[in-house]
């Protein structure tokens, strides 16, 4: 079986590692990517090249670095080394180009704001510094409250959303936003059924729109319905391809590896200890 | 599943917020703030003998130095009182956004880390021969030490393992401790004017200069003018700043100029309000606000008010009385506002808080009640064949409290109160200690008892509950559940070919004989369906 971490030859490279101005297809290409936290890594040496027009679950275990990972994407934390690429050029100069979907636990819900309010945050970098938000941000930001399903919740304050409306209302922002690339972080997390339906379903319509879409995801079991590509991430890109060939019973052992051995010898000392006794 | 349904809880109460009421609050706050002042001026007439010329006091009323602060007829006390208004505001403004970004202990720290710099600019200024008393080198040196502390305390949190707010305690108390120490220096001094120094401590308006009033004024107009340009970046600072910094805003430089415009109102603040209680302004109108709306823009156009109320009304008692720091007044008055708006806030006050739960336990006791007379009706219709039916027509059927009582553990008050209001509206009529459903009451009873125990096989069936804890959970959450989940319920269920009007309860009801529970799994009793 072919092993991504083994870049001997050259085209199997990133493209953020050419950098002689290919790549303009590839929406996102890190390579090297190292971040630490306390000098302590958190991600190491990671790199791949994302394939357009797909959606791609990254997928690890907890602490695995995959927040790092987007986080470092967005320039948002510092990396200590590696090349991140986006449609072959910096975030900084094709921002323009993503859209973000956080963790949901990453703000404070008693925000006195509304759901539109918070949908409309999307279109601050387009309407610009110091400029007001006017009727038609307004109106496209309740387009994208309709589009993910609660169009009719758009003056609600966000504490009174149930966690699936709060999640929908994070991925209306980003798709007001109207991005090439999304990266989300968990949108599945802690979500009601009818919510994880609709998130899928807008992800499928951003697929068929031509849009690639990055999204952290747990539950390992939804990954080869819900997924084109993987990326399994453990402090390091354990492997990466379409999820036919790559999301396989090794591959998960080893992404997950460390703790299931754990968890492995643990059991056996306890099975040790009870025949002796 | 849980929590969604928590959530729902909350958007259901919150719908039943009322809004729109605050104008006449706004109003009453103001009349209040009208009372205050009256009544402290009476009651300095009474008591201060300047009023004792010969003109009767109600004559010369004006002219006594109570009525030229009051009406403003200095122009001094005019432009003082005018700058302190505005400083409210401006705070109002800045300490909302702080108060959201959560660093509103950041301006106490800068606030108390001032002092050392107030005195140390003194000091220079004494030794150089200069003016000690300028105002200007005052508050350079104040914001200089100020700025000094702040950074000290993200270094202690940045290399060190100490949280923040161990670095502000640290900080805090250093700075003013040394502070205090060199302002003791001062008065050892043979200048000995230090005397207006301690102005900065606990604020007076009473010695400050229209110079100074001006210099708070447009500071405070910059200040505000910065908070209402940049209203939509720093909204999104304070809400989602790694959103911000995802959409290229700098994250960095919008914390820097929130801090600056911090630094601003408290330096030109301290002469108002001293340095001691400066934090009140920030965040004491801001919190009270946040109990009054759930809008951003409204907090802070509150906050502002709140702000500007609180300290003309500390300006002006400063002002009347030099020995009354204004910083204590602002604060006074400002916690009456704070404490009348945590109780009648109407979006997040005690009281409105607290009518809602009562609200919700009030319908939740009538849902009982109804519930308790569908089943004991159902009881008294007997079999399963022609259930329906034979609901109907006994739905007449006279029910004791004794019996409604043994269904659940209520107290004897709560269901006589359930069942009083009930029949105020003409859901049931009550006479000798006997209930009987109306036509309205029936229908409604009806979709109860289906919702409930549609939830409970639902339970069932996909959440894998025991039978008999089942009622248990239903209980707690049918009450809220939601029409579109009700919808959903019945989808799921439908599938299973479970669809009935009412279903049967799937675990018998109290009293009954245990072992209809086990008579009657849920998920096989196709034959109850119409």
């Amino acid at each position: 079986m072919l092993n991504p971490q083994e870049r001997t030859d050259e085209t199997n490279l990133p493209t953020a590692a050419r950098d002689d101005g290919s790549g303009a297809d590839v929406p996102l290409s890190v390579y090297d990517l190292t971040v630490a936290y306390h000098r302590k890594p958190v991600i190491w040496d990671v790199g791949f090249d994302l394939p357009a027009g797909q959606l791609i679950g990254i997928v690890g275990p907890n602490g695995a670095g995959k927040s790092t990972l987007l986080k470092a994407v967005m320039d948002l934390i510092p990396r200590a080394s590696g090349r991140v690429r986006i449609f072959g050029d910096t975030y900084r100069d094709n921002r323009h180009r993503v859209g973000y979907v956080p963790q949901r636990e990453s703000v404070d819900w008693q925000f006195p704001v509304s759901a539109l309010d918070v949908v409309a945050m999307g279109l601050y970098d387009k309407i610009g510094w110091c400029r007001p938000v006017r009727k038609k941000h307004r109106d496209q930001a309740r387009e994208a409250l309709t589009r993910v399903g609660i169009g009719d919740l758009a003056d609600r304050q966000i504490s009174q959303l149930s966690g699936g409306q709060q999640q929908r209302t994070f991925l209306a922002r980003a798709l007001v936003q109207d991005a090439d690339l999304y990266l989300m972080d968990e949108p599945f997390a802690a979500v009601d059924a009818a919510t994880e339906r609709a998130i899928v379903e807008i992800l499928r319509d951003l697929k068929a729109r031509g849009k690639t879409a990055a999204v952290i995801h747990h539950d390992l079991q939804t990954v080869p319905e819900y997924f084109d590509y993987v990326v399994l991430l453990n402090m390091r890109v354990v492997a990466h391809g379409a999820v036919e060939e790559t999301f396989t019973q090794d591959n998960l052992q080893k992404t997950y590896g460390g703790r299931l051995t754990l968890l492995d010898e643990v059991t056996e000392a306890m099975r040790r200890r009870e025949s002796s006794i | 599943m849980w929590h969604a349904m928590a959530h729902r809880l909350n958007a259901l109460v919150g719908n039943a917020a009322c809004g729109g009421r605050s104008l006449p609050l706004v109003r009453g706050l103001l009349l209040l703030v009208l009372l205050t002042v009256s009544a402290t001026v009476c009651h300095a007439r009474g008591r201060h003998p300047q009023n004792d010329g010969s003109r009767p006091a109600a004559f010369q009323w004006a002219d006594t130095q109570w009525g030229r602060v009051l009406l403003m007829k200095d122009y001094n006390t005019r432009i003082v009182i005018f700058g302190v208004a505005v400083l409210g505001g401006a705070s109002g403004l800045v300490g909302s956004f702080t108060l959201l970004r959560k660093r509103a202990l950041m301006g106490d720290a800068l606030s108390h880390a001032s002092l050392p710099g107030i005195a140390i600019a003194f000091i220079a200024a004494n030794w150089f021969g200069g003016n000690e008393k300028s105002l200007l080198w005052l508050l350079v040196g104040a914001t200089a030490s100020g700025l000094l502390g702040v950074a000290v305390i993200l270094v202690i949190r940045n290399q060190t393992r100490l949280k923040e707010d161990a670095a502000l305690g640290i900080v805090l108390s250093v700075f003013f401790g040394a502070g205090v120490a060199l302002l003791g220096v001062i008065q050892q001094m043979d200048t000995g004017h230090a005397a207006g120094l301690e102005g900065f401590v606990y604020g007076k308006t009473a010695s400050m200069r229209a110079a100074d009033a001006k210099l708070i004024a447009v500071t405070s107009l910059i200040v505000i003018a910065g908070c209402l340009i940049l209203f939509k970046e720093l909204k999104l600072l304070c809400f989602d700043e790694g959103f911000a910094g995802a959409q290229g805003f700098p994250v960095v430089a919008l914390d820097v100029g929130l801090m600056s415009m911090v630094v601003l109102v408290t330096i030109v603040g301290l002469q108002a309000v001293g340095l001691v209680l400066m934090i009140a302004l920030l965040v004491i109108p801001a919190a009270a606000a946040r109990f009054w709306t759930e809008t951003m823009w409204r907090m802070m156009l509150w906050a502002a008010l709140l702000g500007t109320c609180g300290s003309i009304v500390g300006g002006l008692v400063s002002a009347l009385f030099p020995g009354l720091p204004s910083g204590a007044m602002i604060v006074l008055v400002c916690s009456i506002f704070f404490f009348i708006s945590m109780m009648l806030g109407t979006r997040r006050g005690v009281l409105i808080r607290f009518l809602r739960r009562l609200r919700l336990n009030r319908r939740i006791d009538r849902q009982h009640l109804l519930r308790a007379m569908y089943e004991q009706i159902e009881k008294h219709s007997g079999g399963q064949a022609g259930r329906d039916l034979a609901l109907r027509t006994n739905r007449r059927t006279p029910v004791t409290i004794d019996q409604l009582l043994s269904m659940r553990s209520w107290s004897r008050r709560r269901l006589c109160r359930a069942i009083d209001q009930a029949d105020e509206d003409e859901l049931l009529r009550m006479h000798e200690g006997t209930c009987k459903l109306t036509q309205a009451g029936f229908t409604e009873a009806a979709r109860l008892t289906r919702q409930h125990r549609l939830w409970e096989m639902y339970l069932i069936a996909y959440a894998d509950v025991a039978t008999a804890n089942v009622d248990r959970d239903a209980d707690k959450i049918e009450h809220v559940l939601a029409p579109e989940v009700i919808d959903q319920l019945e989808d799921l269920l439908d599938e299973q070919g479970m669809m009935i009007p009412v279903p049967i309860s799937p675990h018998g009801i109290v009293n009954d004989d245990p072992t209809a529970v086990a008579g009657n799994p849920p998920d096989r009793s196709p034959e109850a369906s119409t």
